[in-house]
C-alpha cells in the first residue's frame, strides 16, 4: 500500500516533468512546477520518515512491466527509506528555494522538464529491487542530470563538462551492469532476492566489489574517478547543483551499500575493507587540497563533495573490515558514522550550494576574486552560509563534527583488528582524516571570508541586494537542521539504528535517547561521550554572560573610524587578500608535492614602466598522469583505424566474412 | 556529594579565568629576567585588561556584525574548553560533555572565527594573519589528534578525566609512544599559542606576525576578550600537559577538602614551572621563517603518528 503510493508519487514527478514541457513559456509555469515538485517531495519525505520511525517489515511489489520474464520489482526497507529521506529532504528544500530562484533562469524550457524527472529517477533507484529497474532508474537519473548540466550549453566549458560527464556516467553504468551480471550468476537471477541467495566464490565477490567501487564510485566522485564532478556540478543551475552534489552522490553511496553490504552478503576477505579505506582516505585529502586551489565558489564546493565522499567511504571501509573479522558491534559504529555523514553532508552541502545560488543571483559572479563584502548587503544569506561553512568544517556544536567524531571513535577501536596490514593502514587513514578536517576549516575560512567578508572587489559585489524570502527560508531550514543534528545527535543515531541493523546482521549501537542529558555514548560510558547540547548551552551562557557583564559594568560605547592597518590603510580594495593569496601558504606546503606548484615572480628592471608579474603553475596529477594518456591512446587508436571508414563494399564484406570465420574458429577451440 | 562536584567544576571555571592573565604575565616576567631586564610585574596583564575594558571600541568602517560577535564566541569557546580539561581535580561532573577530540575541535571553532575576523575588515595584514594561521593549524590539529589517538589507545578512553585517572593509577611506566606524543604535544602547544619560534607574541613587525596580525583591528573590550582568550588557551595547553604527563597531586572525585587544596597548590606550581620552561625555551631559540614552520609542525605530526603506530603494533611500546 505504502510502496504503491510512493511509486505513484514518483510517477507524479514524471507527470510534473511533462507539465514542465508545456508550461515553461508561461509566466507562472516555473513557479507551478517547483511548487508541485516541492509538494510531492515533502509528501515523500513525510512517508519515508514515518516508515523509518515505526520500523515495520520490508514491503515489496512486482509490476508486469519491463523485461517480460523479469517484471519490475520494487522494495522498501529501512536502507531505502533512509536514503529516501535524504533525497527528498534535499529535493523539497531545493524546490522551495527555486520558487524564487527559478525566476532568474534564462532558459526555463531547458530546466523545468528535466528537474522533476531527475528527482523521480533518484527515488526510483532507491525503490528498485531488480537489476533492470535499478539500472533503468540509474540511467534515468544520469541522463536527467546530464540534461540539466547542459542547460546553458552555449558556454563551451559547460559543453565540455557535459561530454565528460556522459563518458564517465557510461563507464559507471557499465561497471554496475557487469557487477549485476556477476551477482546474477549463470542462471540469470536478476531480481535482488535471487542475488542475495546466490552463493559467490571469494574471487568473484572481490570482482563484484571492485566493479561496485568503480560504478558507484564514479558517480559519487571517488579519486581517481572524480574528474567529471567538479566540472559538471557547477555547470547546472544552483538548486540543481545542490541536488547533484548533496543528493545524487548519496544515491551512488546507496548503490555501493546495497550491492556490497546487502546483495553480496557477509564479507569474507578482510582486505576489501582495506582497499575501500585506502581509497576513502586518499579521496578525502586530495578532494580538500583540490578545493583549496579553486577560486570559483561552486567548483570549490564540488571538490569538497569529493572530500566528504572520502570520509563516508572511510566509515564504510572500516565497517567492511570489522564485519570480515566478525566484530559486528564495531562495524555498527563505523556504519553509523558513515550514514550520519551521508545525512550531514546532504544537508550542509545543499545549504552551501543554495547560498552560492543566492550570491550568483545577486551578483552574477561565482569567481571569489570578484566578490567580497557581501555580508553587508546580504546579512541573512551570510549567516546561513556561515553556519553551513562551520558545519562542513567539523566544528562543534554543529552536525559535521558529530559524524567525524564517530568516525574517529570507530578508528580508535580498530587496534582489535588482527591483520597487520590494517593495523598500519588504519592509523594512517586516521591521520589523513584529521588532515582533511583541518584543511577543510582552512578551505571554508577562505570560501566564506573572501566571498562575504572584507570590502567588495567589483562593482557588482558592491551593488548586491539580499535574496528573496523563499531562498532564505530554504537556507535557514537547512541551517536549523545542521544545528539540530549537531545538538541532538543521539536522536539521529537512534533513527539510523534500524538501517545499521539491516546491514550488519542485526547488530546496532545501543539506544541513545535514554542517556542522561541526551549524551552521545557510542561505545561505553567510560570510553567516550559527547554532548552537543550542553556544549552549546555552555558556550551561549558564557558568551552572553561576558557580553552582559562587560556592557553593564565596563564600556558599551562604539565609535566608527577608518581601518588601522598598522597606520597605513590602503584605500583600494585590490590590496586585500584574495582567494589565491589566502591559499598561498597551503599551496606552498602541500601543493608543491601534490600539484607540483611553482610560483614565478617577474620584476621589471628599475626604471621600466612594465607591471611586475606573478605566475602560479599547477598540475593536476590525476588528469595528467591518468586521463590524458588514456585520451591520447584512444585518439591515436582511432586515427590509426580511421581508414576503415573509407573502404569499398567489397572490403567491408570481406571484413565481415573474416570476423565470422574468426568467431567460428574461436567457438570450435572453446568447445 | 553531587553538590561538591558541581562546586569543584565552578571553582575550576573561575580558577582558569583568574589564573590565565597571571600565567601570561608570569611568562613575560621570567622572560624579561632572563634577558636581564626588570620587566613589568606579573600582574600587568590584569591592569591591561581592565584598561582595555573601560575604553571605547573603535570599529573600522568596513567591519560587519561578525567582527563584533567574534570576540564573544572565541572567548566562550576557549573558556569552555579550558574549563572542561581537568586542572586540580579529576572526575568533574561535566567532563563527559566533551572528550579530548571535542576539546581540540572547540579550539578549532575559536580559531575559525578568529581567522574570519581577521579577514573581515579587508586589510592586507588581517589576511596575512588568517592565511598563515590556517596553514599552521592545518598541520597542528592533525598532530594534536594523533597525540589523542596514542592516549586513547593506552588509556582506552578519550575522556580527559578518565585519562588522567588512568595515568595516575595504572602502572604506565616509561613508554616510547608517550615520549613521542609528549614531544608532539609540546610542539603543537608552542605553535598554537603563537610562541617563538613559530610566532612572536611581542612583535608588531609586519612580516613576522601571525596572531597579532589577525587581531590588529580590534580595540577596547573586544581586544580584551581576545587577549583573555589567548591567555586561557595557554592555560589550557599547560593543564593538558599537566594532567596527562604529570598528573601527580590531582584530587580525585570525592576527596576531602585538604586534597582539593593540595590539588590547587600543586596545579599552580605546575603552571609556574611550565611558564618558566616556556620562557627558557623562548629565550634560547630564534624565530623561524614562516615557511619553515611547516617542517617544524610536519615533524610534530610524524612524531604523533609514529607514537600511534607503535601502539597499533604493540600495546607494550
Amino acid at each position: 500500500m505504502l510502496l504503491s503510493f510512493l511509486l505513484i508519487l514518483s510517477i507524479a514527478l514524471l507527470g510534473i516533468s511533462a507539465y514542465g514541457i508545456v508550461s515553461s513559456r508561461r509566466p507562472q509555469g516555473s513557479r507551478r512546477v517547483y511548487a508541485a515538485t516541492f509538494a510531492v517531495c515533502a509528501l515523500f519525505l513525510l512517508l519515508a520518515s514515518g516508515y523509518l520511525a515505526v520500523r515495520p517489515q520490508a514491503l515489496s511489489l512486482t509490476l508486469p512491466l519491463g523485461l517480460p520474464w523479469l517484471g519490475m520489482h520494487f522494495r522498501l526497507d529501512a536502507l531505502s527509506a533512509f536514503f529516501l529521506v535524504v533525497v527528498n529532504l534535499g529535493g523539497a528544500v531545493a524546490s522551495w528555494f527555486a520558487l524564487g530562484y527559478g525566476q532568474h533562469e534564462r532558459a526555463p524550457e531547458r530546466v523545468l522538464p528535466f528537474y522533476p524527472a531527475f528527482l523521480a529517477g533518484m527515488n526510483l533507484v532507491l525503490l528498485a529491487d531488480d537489476a533492470f529497474s535499478f539500472l533503468f532508474a540509474w540511467e534515468f537519473m544520469s541522463l536527467g542530470s546530464w540534461a540539466l548540466v547542459m542547460a546553458h550549453h552555449r558556454d563551451s566549458a559547460n559543453a565540455r563538462a557535459g561530454y565528460l560527464y556522459l563518458v564517465m556516467a557510461c563507464f559507471g553504468t557499465l561497471a554496475l551492469l557487469l557487477a549485476f551480471g556477476l551477482l546474477a550468476g549463470p542462471d540469470g537471477g536478476y531480481n535482488f532476492a535471487a542475488m542475495r541467495a546466490q552463493p559467490m566464490t571469494p574471487g568473484l565477490s572481490a570482482l563484484v566489489l571492485a566493479l561496485a567501487l568503480m560504478g558507484a564510485g564514479s558517480k559519487a566522485g571517488l579519486v581517481p574517478l572524480h574528474v567529471w564532478l567538479p566540472l559538471a556540478h557547477p555547470a547546472a543551475p544552483s538548486h540543481v547543483s545542490a541536488l547533484m552534489s548533496g543528493v545524487m552522490t548519496k544515491v551512488a553511496v546507496y548503490g555501493f551499500i546495497r550491492i556490497v553490504f546487502d546483495l553480496l552478503g557477509e564479507p569474507v576477505l578482510w582486505w576489501w575493507g582495506g582497499v575501500v579505506l585506502a581509497v576513502g582516505g586518499v579521496t578525502a585529502v586530495l578532494g580538500v587540497l583540490y578545493a583549496l586551489m579553486q577560486h570559483d565558489l561552486k567548483r570549490l564546493l564540488a571538490y569538497h563533495t569529493v572530500e566528504n565522499i572520502g570520509i563516508i567511504f572511510i566509515g564504510l571501509g572500516l565497517a567492511l573490515a570489522f564485519q570480515a573479522n566478525l566484530m559486528y558491534f564495531n562495524a555498527a559504529l563505523a556504519l553509523t558514522a558513515a550514514l550520519f555523514h551521508v545525512l550531514n553532508h546532504s544537508v550542509f552541502k545543499s545549504l552551501l550550494f543554495l547560498g552560492t545560488g543566492a550570491v550568483l543571483a545577486a551578483t552574477g559572479e561565482r569567481d571569489m576574486e570578484r566578490l567580497g563584502g557581501l555580508i553587508h548587503p546580504m546579512p541573512w544569506t551570510a549567516l546561513a552560509f556561515l553556519i553551513g561553512s562551520a558545519a562542513i568544517s567539523a566544528l562543534p556544536p554543529l552536525n559535521g563534527f558529530v559524524s567525524e567524531w564517530l568516525t574517529f571513535q570507530a578508528i580508535l577501536i580498530s587496534p582489535e583488528l588482527p591483520q597487520w596490514f590494517l593495523k598500519f593502514l588504519v592509523p594512517a587513514v586516521g591521520a589523513l582524516l584529521a588532515l582533511s578536517a583541518a584543511l577543510a576549516a582552512a578551505c571554508f575560512v577562505k570560501a566564506f571570508g573572501i566571498t562575504f567578508l572584507g570590502r567588495p572587489r567589483s562593482p557588482v559585489a558592491a551593488q548586491a541586494r539580499e535574496t528573496d524570502r523563499y531562498a532564505l527560508t530554504a537556507m535557514f531550514v537547512l541551517a536549523g537542521l545542521c544545528l539540530a543534528a549537531g545538538v541532538l545527535p543521539g536522536l539521529v543515531v537512534d533513527g539510523l539504528a534500524p538501517v545499521v541493523g539491516l546491514l550488519n546482521g542485526g547488530a546496532r549501537l545501543t539506544s541513545q535517547h535514554s542517556q542522561p542529558w541526551l549524551t552521545l555514548v557510542p561505545v561505553g560510558p567510560l570510553k567516550s561521550s559527547y554532548n552537543g547540547f550542553l556544549l552549546l548551552l555552555f558556550m551561549v551562557l558564557s558568551a552572553v554572560a561576558a557580553a552582559w557583564l562587560i556592557h553593564r559594568f565596563a564600556s558599551d560605547t562604539t565609535r566608527r573610524g577608518p581601518a588601522w592597518d598598522c597606520g597605513f590603510p590602503e584605500t583600494s580594495p585590490m590590496t586585500q587578500y584574495t582567494a589565491g593569496s589566502f591559499a598561498q601558504p597551503i599551496r606552498r606546503v602541500f601543493g608543491s608535492i601534490v600539484f607540483q606548484a611553482r610560483e614565478r615572480v617577474t620584476m621589471p628592471p628599475p626604471g621600466d614602466q612594465k607591471a611586475a608579474r606573478f605566475e602560479v603553475e599547477l598540475h593536476d596529477p590525476i588528469w595528467e598522469r591518468l586521463y590524458q594518456p588514456l585520451a591520447d591512446a584512444v585518439i591515436a587508436l582511432s586515427t590509426r583505424f580511421n581508414y576503415l571508414q573509407y573502404l569499398t563494399i567489397r572490403h567491408y564484406l570481406s571484413l565481415v566474412f573474416g570476423a565470422l570465420v574468426l568467431l567460428l574458429l574461436g567457438m570450435v577451440i572453446w568447445r | 556529594m553531587a553538590l561538591i562536584d558541581y562546586l569543584v567544576q565552578g571553582c575550576q571555571m573561575a580558577l582558569v579565568l583568574l589564573l590565565a592573565p597571571l600565567l601570561t604575565g608570569w611568562v613575560r616576567w621570567v622572560k624579561a629576567r632572563l634577558l636581564r631586564r626588570r620587566g613589568p610585574s606579573p600582574l600587568q596583564p590584569y591592569r591591561d585588561l581592565f584598561k582595555l575594558l573601560r575604553k571605547d571600541v573603535i570599529l573600522a568602517d568596513s567591519a560587519s556584525w561578525l567582527f563584533r560577535i567574534a570576540p564573544y564566541l572565541i572567548f566562550a569557546a576557549l573558556w569552555v574548553a579550558a574549563s572542561l580539561a581537568p586542572t586540580f581535580a579529576g572526575g568533574l561532573p561535566f567532563s563527559w560533555t566533551a572528550d579530548l577530540i571535542a576539546i581540540v575541535a572547540l579550539l578549532g571553532t575559536a580559531r575559525f572565527f578568529l581567522a574570519l575576523a581577521g579577514l573581515d575588515v579587508g586589510t592586507s595584514f588581517g589576511g596575512i594573519g588568517s592565511s598563515r594561521e590556517m596553514m599552521i593549524a592545518s598541520l597542528a590539529e592533525p598532530a594534536m589528534l594523533m597525540m589523542v589517538f596514542t592516549l586513547s589507545l593506552l588509556a582506552g578512553t578519550t575522556e580527559l578525566s578518565a585519562v588522567a585517572h588512568f595515568m595516575m593509577t595504572a602502572h604506565v611506566g616509561l613508554r616510547m609512544s608517550l615520549g613521542l606524543s609528549l614531544m608532539a604535544l609540546v610542539m603543537v602547544a608552542i605553535a598554537e599559542n603563537a610562541r617563538i619560534p613559530v610566532d612572536n607574541p611581542a612583535t608588531h613587525l609586519e612580516l613576522t606576525m601571525v596572531h597579532e596580525a589577525m587581531v590588529l583591528e580590534y580595540s577596547g573590550r573586544h581586544l580584551a576578550l581576545i587577549e583573555l582568550g589567548a591567555a586561557l588557551k595557554l592555560v589550557l595547553y599547560l593543564s593538558l600537559l599537566g594532567c596527562i604527563f604529570a598528573p601527580w597531586g590531582m584530587a580525585m572525585a570525592g576527596a576531602g577538602l585538604n586534597a582539593y587544596l593540595i590539588g590547587v597548590a600543586v596545579y599552580v606550581a605546575k603552571l609556574s614551572a611550565g611558564g618558566v620552561l616556556l620562557a627558557l625555551f623562548e629565550t634560547s631559540i630564534a624565530k623561524m621563517r614562516v615557511f619553515r614552520v611547516d617542517q617544524f609542525l610536519g615533524a610534530a605530526l610524524m612524531l604523533g603518528l609514529l607514537g600511534a603506530l607503535l601502539l597499533f603494533v604493540s600495546r607494550s611500546l
